[in-house]
């Protein structure tokens, strides 16, 4: 087995959610509680990913960051060097490949609170942004945690993206399910069939998991 | 600002003053205007039938329904005027509101509920209103529930909850407390005792208040004045007792209901009959749930249950006999309204034959009855 692909892939996963939860509460805060009439612009460009296929978003990325684009370029003059085929372009492309698993589970669970109670809390003298950390938030648990491994889950996962972007450069870029796909180019079905098996049983875990937060199996039902 | 009487929030005869028109996607849509003193500790009943639109008017005052147009403004501040696009947040108006369901936090306990208001992060633990004691504490004992703190709002019964959503209304002491049809969804002994509690702990905090209901008994119970609410509008409004005795017009008073509505005195019980005196005339009345001699009560007399008599009436069941003097006789329909003065107004309703048979006529001289059991007594909390 590969663990240094399997590693890598981790480590990509585990950055992307980080990345996502930080990004993605404020984008979902702005989805359920904007009043803007142009949001579902905002709401069908998050979606993308789901419909786009991998490699028209991984050709996308990888143009919007190489050379011949200004941010590519701004990055190259203050990081030292470009980012396609790095872990860093790779983190950027994951991100958006994997935006609506974290943003859409968070914006549903925002809205499924009671506008009664925000109400509640406004007249109260709490400013929504306050209401939102103190209510919003600690009653959307459960779906931030859903956004949290999906997300995970999800960029565990990907290949056409990783290919398009990163290429294959071992312990840089060279994905678990890259590993995978080389086994088998070599025929080495040995390797393929121990990393794909660890791999599915991995992500039937996680979702699993998942799964069962969302019936409640563990905690107690709040309402 | 508030360090003399710690639990006076409002300043004494602080106004409403009221105009706002909305209308919403569903065609649904409110024009009201009000214009009512508010003083300390006193109630303002908005009154009408379901869907009339009393909620929005209340929402408005929140600040949590936006008009289309109008202005509102509340002991000199204003929060609302359209024309000139001033709004001042439902957070910046320091009012309480209490909804039909608790609307507790389900994630916070009892204490942290009450205290959600006076904690970090709220406009009025800003506004230099923070209090030495723990109002929170104070609500929480005077409502009691000081025994509840730790617990969850699953854990809690919906009289409970009602009570803590009230103390959580309370605590930050606003200036205006909006009841939105509080007891309508609590049993009946419970919506009862919360009431009085409501009523007292009120005037106790000299919080002024309005209520959304539409149960004239709450209304008359609870009231120190009305507005009544029609399709939008507010059609009449002024203290309680002259509203229900004088409605403007036909609407109002079906809105009313058909009840004479009589301030009176309950002087003492005995046997299950209680005596009440309305002016300088005693009547009795079958008692259903005790009420403490000496309480002020509304007494309610349907116009149908009255019957009149020429002559003096010899042993009959009917309780209570007063002499009467016809003041006004209007048909409605095949029944005759026969307006009566018996040391106070009060109608009955006669059939046109029964009219003729008792030779009717202004100025008559008439004994009015009515049985004990169909007085109804409201008692003034």
């Amino acid at each position: 087995m590969d663990w240094i692909a399997l590693w890598l892939s981790v480590r990509l996963a585990a950055a992307t959610s980080m990345v996502l939860l930080a990004i993605g509460i404020p984008l979902a805060y702005w989805i359920v509680f904007s009043t803007r009439r142009w949001k579902f612009l905002i709401e069908a460009i998050v979606a993308l990913p789901l419909v786009l296929p991998p490699t028209v978003l991984g050709f996308y990325v990888l143009v919007a960051i190489g050379p011949l684009s200004p941010v590519g370029r701004a990055y190259a003059r203050v990081a030292g060097r470009g980012l396609p085929f790095t872990f860093e372009g790779l983190l950027i492309a994951s991100v958006l490949y994997s935006m609506p698993f974290a943003v859409q589970p968070f914006a549903a669970e925002f809205a499924s609170v009671d506008r009664r109670l925000l109400e509640a809390s406004w007249s109260l003298g709490v400013s929504p942004l306050a209401t939102f950390r103190r209510v919003v938030m600690p009653l959307s648990v459960r779906g931030l945690v859903t956004g949290i491994v999906l997300s995970f889950a999800h960029t565990l996962g990907e290949f056409g993206v990783v290919l398009m972007v990163g290429g294959n450069l071992p312990g840089v870029t060279r994905t678990v399910s890259i590993s995978i796909y080389d086994a088998v180019q070599s025929l080495d079905y040995a390797s393929a069939s121990r990393t794909s098996l660890f791999l599915l049983m991995v992500s039937f875990v996680i979702l699993a998991c998942t799964y069962a937060l969302q019936r409640s199996v563990w905690i107690k039902p709040r309402h | 600002m508030d360090q003399a009487a710690p639990l006076t929030a409002a300043p004494a005869g602080a106004a409403l003053q009221f105009h706002a028109e909305q209308r919403f996607a569903s065609g649904f849509g409110v024009a009201a205007t009000l214009d009512v003193a508010m003083p300390a500790g006193s109630m303002l009943v908005l009154f009408g039938p379901s869907g009339a639109g009393k909620t929005t008017i209340l929402r408005q005052i929140a600040g949590l329904e936006r008009p289309d147009a109008g202005t509102i403004r509340f002991g000199g501040e204003v929060w609302c005027d359209v024309a000139r696009q001033q709004w001042v947040a439902p957070q910046s108006r320091r009012v309480g509101v209490v909804f039909q369901e608790p609307t507790l936090f389900p994630h916070l306990t009892v204490r942290d509920n009450i205290r959600y208001g006076i904690g970090v992060g709220s406009e009025w633990s800003r506004t230099g209103v923070r209090p030495q004691s723990d109002p929170g504490a104070e609500t929480a004992r005077l409502l009691g529930i000081g025994d509840l703190e730790k617990r969850y709002p699953r854990e809690l019964s919906g009289g409970e909850a009602q009570r803590v959503a009230l103390a959580r209304a309370l605590a930050p002491r606003p200036r205006l407390l909006l009841l939105d049809e509080p007891f309508a969804a609590l049993d009946a002994p419970t919506r009862l005792r919360l009431r009085r509690e409501v009523r007292a702990l009120l005037q106790a905090t000299g919080t002024p208040a309005i209520l959304v209901t539409h149960d004239r008994h709450e209304a008359l119970a609870l009231g120190d004045a009305v507005a009544v609410v029609i399709a939008g509008r507010v059609r009449q409004a002024g203290p309680i007792a002259d509203v229900f005795s004088r409605p403007a017009d036909s609407e109002v008073a079906a809105s009313l209901g058909v009840e004479a509505v009589l301030p009176a005195r309950l002087v003492q019980a005995s046997g299950g009959v209680a005596e009440v005196v309305v002016g300088d005339v005693i009547l009795h009345v079958a008692e259903r749930d005790p009420i403490a001699p000496g309480s002020n009560v509304y007494v309610c007399i349907r116009a149908e249950d009255v019957t009149l008599e020429t002559r003096s009436p010899g042993q009959a069941s009917t309780r209570n006999h007063l002499a009467a003097r016809v003041v006004a006789i209007n048909a409605e329909g095949p029944i005759d309204r026969i307006t009566l003065d018996c040391g106070f107004p009060l109608d009955a309703l006669i059939t046109r034959r029964s009219r003729d048979d008792l030779q009717l006529a202004h100025g008559a001289h008439v004994t009015a009855a009515i049985k004990a059991t169909s007085i109804h007594l409201v008692p003034r909390t």
